[in-house]
């Protein structure tokens, strides 16, 4: 476990930027975790809007439904850390808009619901953004059974979860297990973003 | 042959085995998964022809939805 003071942890994030794909359950959470303790820019990008049943999960508020969820988000970052630099693109992302979008970053956070876009990601990471690392969420609905939670790395990928609990009508994703899953991402954004070069 | 998947030891008593194979093998039945044999990445139609052989690192992820 590397230590270092808050301040110089300040230091190292600000100058660095993390792509974020998908601001539902994972998106909206991990950006909240990595605006708190300061990763200077953020870029998220979603083409969905607020519905009530989001609020179980995601970061949202009540007053916030029926709006955006990329205009929300930055609102709500903005709430809890002014100095980050948001940059949110309101797009159903493709393979030519994630190469586009996050090619510059230093770290991109997979963030998406359907197993279909997860896989997109990660083929399009292989094939156009390889020195970039991915932190995958996989496997996080219904609670319970913590223990089967892990962190488990693939050459440049990083995958949270279970890899077991898919999503479905009688086994909802709910706020505990996403926050969970959402929060681990972005403590390894972290340790990728602080490890001394 | 002794293959490394997904990070652990396993055995299997063939020298050489197709991903199809291993997937029958192991009960994997996902319907989306990410394949790759020594950090490259095997698509689905190569599945049959892509052969994985003693000392190889196999890695499948499974595609799971949610989030």
């Amino acid at each position: 476990m590397k230590i270092m003071k808050f301040e110089r942890i300040k230091e190292v994030l600000k100058n660095k930027t993390v792509g974020i794909a998908g601001c539902g359950g994972l998106g909206s959470n991990c950006a909240v975790a990595l605006a708190r303790v300061g990763v200077g820019k953020l870029i998220i990008a979603d083409f969905d809007v607020i519905e009530e049943s989001n609020l179980n999960r995601q970061y949202y508020f009540h007053h916030q439904i029926g709006e955006k969820k990329v205009d929300c988000l930055k609102e709500n970052i903005k709430l809890i850390n002014p100095y980050i630099e948001v940059e949110a693109h309101d797009v159903k992302l493709d393979v030519k808009d994630i190469y586009d979008i996050y090619n510059g970053c230093d770290v991109l956070v997979e963030a998406f619901d359907k197993a279909e876009m997860k896989q997109i990601i990660i083929e399009t990471n292989y094939e156009k953004l390889p020195s970039i690392p991915l932190v995958l969420g996989l496997g996080m609905a219904g609670w319970g059974n913590l223990e089967s939670i892990h962190l488990r790395k693939s050459d440049n990928l990083y995958i949270c979860g279970d890899e077991i609990s898919e999503v479905s009508e009688d086994f909802p994703p709910l706020a505990p297990r996403v926050g969970i899953v959402s929060n681990m991402q972005a403590d390894v954004v972290l340790e990728l973003l602080l490890k001394e070069k | 042959m002794n293959i490394t998947l997904n990070n652990r030891p396993e055995s299997f008593d063939q020298e050489s085995l197709s991903i199809t194979e291993i997937l029958k093998l192991k009960k994997f039945s996902f319907k989306l998964m990410v394949i790759k044999i020594n950090g490259k990445l095997v698509r689905k139609p190569d599945y049959e022809s892509s052969f994985v052989k003693d000392g190889d690192d196999l890695q499948i992820i499974h595609m799971i939805s949610g989030g």
